[in-house]
C-alpha cells in the first residue's frame, strides 16, 4: 500500500502531492507541464446545496470542468425496513422518503397495492377526491419550498420569508384534515385515514381564495427582475435530447416544452374528471423551472377548487371490511384514542367489527401474489412505486423511483462549463429532496 | 478558557456568571444542520409565523466556527455520522447540541442499518426533543428550556462543582427500563 | 423448503418464496402448530396471445424486429406474464441489450424513457435468486412495458444498458450496492447509498435489518426482524 502521507507517490490520474502548510514552494517547481487540477467539496454540509448533497466540483478558475453528486447521506433503509411491518404500516414509512410531498409518496405506494389487490374500481368516489385535494394542496407547499429554498440559496431571502408563509396556510389545512402539518399517514389502502371534518371545506375555499395574492408578492418580487434572471437564464440547461437520454422528468422535462405529466397521459384517482393546464416553457433553463412551478401552483388551486366542488357525501374507505382501516380517531380523556362511537360499535354491537378491527391492526390484509408498477406525477417528476408482494401480510418488496434520484444525475450535465454560482441555482432549479434520494 | 474561569468564586464569579448565561442564551447561533423532515419544522420556525429572531436565533451560521448550537434535525445515517462529528469539532466552545426530533434522539421510527440510534452515540446532547416532526412550538419550547440551562451555567469553579453535581444525580437515578408502569 | 415440496408430492416447480410459519419470529413458546404451516408461492404463469389492450403491438413488434423471437430454439425471452394491466417481458440476460436497444429506437416502440433498476431477491428460486426489473415508458405511444432479468447467486451477472439508456447510471449503482448485481459494462460501478466501504448488501433477504432492541419503561422490544409477529 502507498503511504498516503508520503510528499508524492504516482496514482493512475497523475501525481499527487501532499502539503501541510508553509511548504508549497516544495511543490510549485514540479509543476511543470502539469495541468492544475483543483477538487473543491460543496459537502453535504452546506447552506446551499438543498439537503445533504455532496458536490465533487472539479474547477479551474471560477469555471467548473467537472461536477460528480455524492448522495447516500441520508440513506434510512425505508424499502427494507417496510419488509418487516404490513401493507398499512407500510404508508407512515413511505410517507418519509419525500418529506416534502408526503401525500405523493402515500397515493403511489397505496396505488400500487390496491392494484394489487385489485380493488382499483371500488375506492369511493370521496376517498379519489379527497386524495387529489390533498395532493394538490401538497403541490402548493412543495413548490412553495422550492421557490422559497431556490431564493434563499440564491440571496433572495425575502423570497424564503414568503414562500414560508404561505406554506404555513396550507400545512394549516394539512393539520386541519389530517391531524398532522407534514409526514400525516393519511392516504391509506383502500382510501383515507378519516373523513374530512366540520368546517373544512369553508376553511379550504377561505385559503385558496387567499393564496394567489399572495403567490404576486412572490411574483412581482422575481419574476422580470433582473438579479434574478441574470442568476438563472441560461443557467443549468437540459435541452429535450438530454432529458430523454438522462431520464429527467417533471418541471425539468416541462421546461424544454415537452408537455409530459402523467396526470393527463396516465390519469389516476380521477384527474381524468378534472380541467387544467400542463405548464411548459421552451426555455429550458432555471428560469424556465421557476416559471412553470409559480404557474403549476395556480393550476393546482384550480384543481382544489374543482375537487371542493365535487365532493358529495359518502364513505371513504373501501367497502370491504377485510381491508377497510377501521378505526376512527378522536380525542379521548387521555389525550389519545379511538372514538367511543366505534369502541360502542366494535364492543357492543358488531363481532365481526371487533374481529375485523383486531385482525386488520395485528395481522393486516393479505395482499395476492404478484408484482405492481404505479407512477403518479409528483412536484418534481414522476413517481414511481415498483411493488412486490408474495401473498403475505408484509411486503415482499418495495422500490421507490424516486424522480430526485434521477433527476439529480442531470447536475454534470447542467454544470460542467458553467461557474461555480450557477452549480447552486442548477441545483436549485432540479430542487431535488435528499429523503426521496436516498430513501 | 478566559478571565472568567479563573475568578475565585463569590460574589463577583456569580454576578458574571449571571450575566454571561444571559448574554450567552439571548443570541445563541444555530448551525445548519438540517438533514431531514425535520429540517423543514426547523427552517419553518425560522420563518415568519414561528419566528425565532425574537431570540435572536434566525441567524444559522453556515460555518459551524461561527455557531453556538447544532440542531440536529433529521435522521442521521451511517454515512453521515463522521461529518455530524466532524461539524460538532469544529465549533467553538462553549457550544450546545439539540437532538431535534425522534431520529436524532433516538433512530426514531427507524430500528435498522442504516441509521444511528441516537445522536448521542456521536455527540454529547443538552436537550432532545421528540417528535416526528416537532412542531415549530414544540422547537421554541425546548429552545427556552435550554437557555434556562445555559443561563444557570456556571463557571470555574462553580461549575465543576456542578457537573460533579449532575453526574451525582444521574448515578443515583432510576434508568428508563426500571420506571415500571409509567406512561410518560 | 424445496424438500417439503416434494414430500407433499407436488411436482418440483419454480417457487418463487416460501413462507415458512404464521407467526414471523420462532422461540416463543408457540404450540398452536400454526408455526409450521408452510405456503409455497409458485412463479407467475406465462401468459399466452392475445395479451390484450396494447400489449400485442408491443409483442408484434419486437418479434418483428429482433430474429431471435421468432426462433423458438433460441428465444430470446423465457416468457411474459401479463397481470393486473402489466406486461412482463422476461429477457435473457444476453439479449438483454438487444431487447433494449429495439425498444428505444423501433418507431413502432419508441419507449424513450427508462424508468430504472429494481432488484429483487428471491432466496428460494435456486439459480435464478436474483432479479432486475426495468420499467420503460414511451411518451410518443402512451405504453408502458417491464422487462425482467434473471441471475443466479453464484454467478450475478447482467449487462448493464446504461450505453443505451444513460439514465440507468444511478440505478445499477444502486442495485449493485443493494443486490450485489454486477452490471457488466457499467463506467463505474461503485457503491452509491451506502458508505464506500460497507461490507454487504443490505437489501438481499439474508441481510439482517441490523435493529436494536429498545428499553423503555419496564419492558425490552426487540428489533423488528426479531419480533414475534404475523407472517
Amino acid at each position: 500500500m502507498t503511504d498516503t502521507y508520503a510528499a508524492s507517490y504516482d496514482t493512475t490520474e497523475g501525481r499527487v502531492f501532499t502539503v501541510m502548510g508553509q511548504d508549497w514552494d516544495t511543490i510549485t517547481g514540479n509543476a511543470a507541464g502539469e495541468t492544475e487540477r483543483i477538487v473543491v467539496n460543496m459537502g453535504p454540509q452546506h447552506p446551499s446545496t438543498h439537503g445533504v448533497l455532496r458536490l465533487i466540483l472539479e474547477i479551474e478558475g471560477e469555471t467548473v470542468t467537472e461536477a460528480r453528486c455524492g448522495i447516500g447521506y441520508l440513506h434510512t433503509g425505508i424499502e427494507k425496513n417496510m419488509e418487516y411491518r404490513h401493507w398499512t404500516q407500510g404508508v407512515t414509512f413511505v410517507t418519509r422518503m419525500d418529506y416534502l410531498s408526503p401525500f405523493f409518496n402515500e397515493t403511489a405506494y397505496c396505488l400500487g397495492v390496491e392494484k394489487l389487490l385489485g380493488i382499483t374500481d371500488q375506492i369511493p368516489e370521496r376517498a379519489n377526491v379527497i386524495r387529489v385535494m390533498m395532493m394538490e394542496l401538497n403541490r402548493v407547499s412543495s413548490h412553495l419550498v422550492a421557490l422559497a429554498t431556490g431564493g434563499m440559496e440564491l440571496g433572495a431571502l425575502t423570497a424564503m420569508i414568503f414562500g414560508f408563509r404561505e406554506r404555513e396556510s396550507v400545512l394549516d389545512l394539512f393539520e386541519l384534515v389530517t391531524g398532522l402539518r407534514m409526514n400525516s399517514a393519511y392516504i391509506r389502502p383502500g382510501g383515507v385515514a378519516q373523513d374530512l371534518p366540520a368546517g373544512a371545506e369553508e376553511k379550504i375555499r377561505e385559503t385558496i381564495k387567499a393564496l394567489p395574492r399572495r403567490f404576486k408578492d412572490t411574483a412581482d418580487m422575481l419574476v422580470g427582475n433582473s438579479i434574478w434572471m441574470g442568476r438563472t437564464s441560461g443557467v443549468g440547461i437540459l435541452d429535450l435530447a438530454g432529458c430523454m437520454a438522462l431520464g429527467a422528468t417533471g418541471p425539468i422535462l416541462r421546461a424544454t416544452g415537452l408537455p409530459a405529466d402523467l396526470r393527463k397521459s396516465d390519469p389516476y384517482c380521477g384527474y381524468e374528471n378534472y380541467e387544467f393546464d400542463v405548464i411548459t416553457k421552451d426555455t429550458s433553463d432555471a428560469y424556465g423551472r421557476f416559471l412553470i412551478r409559480l404557474e403549476e401552483m395556480e393550476q393546482s388551486l384550480n384543481i382544489v377548487d374543482q375537487c371542493l366542488d365535487r365532493l358529495a357525501p359518502g364513505p371513504v374507505m373501501v367497502e370491504d371490511k377485510k381491508i377497510a382501516w377501521p378505526a376512527q380517531l378522536s380525542i379521548g380523556s387521555d389525550g389519545q384514542g379511538n372514538s367511543l362511537d366505534h369502541i360502542r360499535h366494535i364492543m357492543g354491537e358488531s363481532m365481526e367489527a371487533l374481529i375485523h378491527h383486531f385482525k386488520l391492526v395485528t395481522e393486516g390484509f393479505n395482499v395476492p401474489a404478484g408484482q405492481a408498477y404505479v407512477a403518479v406525477e409528483s412536484p418534481r417528476g414522476e413517481l414511481g412505486v415498483h411493488v412486490v408482494s408474495d401473498g403475505g401480510t408484509r411486503p415482499y418488496r418495495v422500490h421507490y423511483r424516486d424522480p430526485s434520484f434521477t433527476n439529480l444525475q442531470a447536475t454534470a450535465a447542467m454544470c460542467e462549463g458553467s461557474q461555480i454560482a450557477d452549480v447552486i441555482a442548477a441545483v436549485a432549479s432540479i430542487d431535488p429532496v435528499m429523503g426521496g434520494v436516498d430513501r | 478558557m478566559g478571565i472568567e474561569e479563573k475568578l475565585p468564586s463569590g460574589v463577583l464569579l456569580t454576578t458574571v456568571e449571571g450575566l454571561a448565561g444571559y448574554a450567552r442564551k439571548n443570541s445563541l447561533w444555530p448551525a445548519t444542520f438540517g438533514l431531514a423532515c425535520c429540517a423543514i419544522e426547523m427552517m419553518a420556525s425560522g420563518a415568519g409565523r414561528y419566528d425565532l429572531a425574537r431570540f435572536g436565533m434566525e441567524v444559522f451560521r453556515a460555518s459551524p466556527r461561527q455557531a453556538d448550537l447544532m440542531i440536529v434535525a433529521g435522521r442521521v445515517s451511517q454515512k453521515m455520522a463522521p461529518i455530524v462529528r466532524q461539524i460538532y469539532d469544529q465549533m467553538a466552545a462553549p457550544k450546545w447540541v439539540l437532538a431535534m426530533g425522534a431520529c436524532s434522539s433516538s433512530g426514531g421510527m427507524f430500528n435498522n442499518y442504516a441509521i444511528i440510534q441516537g445522536v448521542d452515540h456521536i455527540v454529547p446532547v443538552d436537550i432532545y426533543l421528540p417528535g416526528c416532526p416537532p412542531r415549530p412550538e414544540m422547537l421554541i419550547d425546548a429552545l427556552l428550556k435550554l437557555h434556562d440551562q445555559i443561563s444557570e451555567t456556571k463557571l470555574g469553579t462553580n461549575r465543576k462543582r456542578q457537573l460533579e453535581d449532575l453526574e451525582n444525580a444521574a448515578l443515583i437515578a432510576t434508568p428508563t427500563i426500571d420506571q415500571v408502569g409509567l406512561m410518560r | 423448503m424445496n424438500d417439503d415440496v416434494v414430500k407433499a408430492g407436488l411436482p418440483l416447480l419454480q417457487v418463487t418464496t416460501v413462507r415458512e410459519g404464521m407467526f414471523g419470529a420462532s422461540g416463543s413458546g408457540d404450540t398452536s402448530g400454526f408455526g409450521g404451516l408452510v405456503s409455497v408461492v409458485p412463479v407467475p404463469v406465462a401468459s399466452a396471445q392475445p395479451f390484450g389492450n396494447y400489449f400485442d403491438e408491443i409483442y408484434a413488434e419486437l418479434v418483428a424486429a429482433l430474429p431471435l423471437f421468432k426462433s423458438s430454439a433460441e428465444k430470446a425471452f423465457d416468457k411474459i406474464v401479463v397481470a393486473h394491466d402489466e406486461m412482463t417481458i422476461y429477457v435473457h440476460p444476453t439479449e438483454l441489450l438487444a431487447v433494449a436497444r429495439t425498444l428505444r429506437d423501433e418507431p413502432g416502440l419508441r419507449f424513450e424513457l427508462c424508468l430504472g433498476v429494481s432488484g429483487v431477491h428471491y432466496p428460494n428460486q435456486t439459480g435464478a435468486e436474483l432479479h432486475a426489473v426495468y420499467h420503460f415508458r414511451s411518451i410518443t405511444h402512451n405504453r408502458r412495458v417491464r422487462l425482467e432479468v434473471v441471475a443466479a447467486d453464484s454467478h450475478p451477472h447482467i449487462p448493464s444498458i446504461v450505453s443505451i439508456y444513460p439514465t440507468n447510471d444511478w440505478h445499477e449503482r444502486e442495485t449493485f450496492d443493494f443486490f450485489g448485481i454486477i452490471f457488466d459494462g457499467h463506467p463505474h460501478l461503485t457503491r452509491i447509498q451506502m458508505p464506500d466501504d460497507w461490507q454487504g448488501h443490505p437489501q438481499r433477504k439474508d441481510y439482517p435489518l441490523g435493529g436494536i432492541p429498545v428499553e423503555y419503561k419496564g419492558a425490552t422490544v426487540p428489533a423488528p426482524d426479531e419480533r414475534r409477529s404475523y407472517n
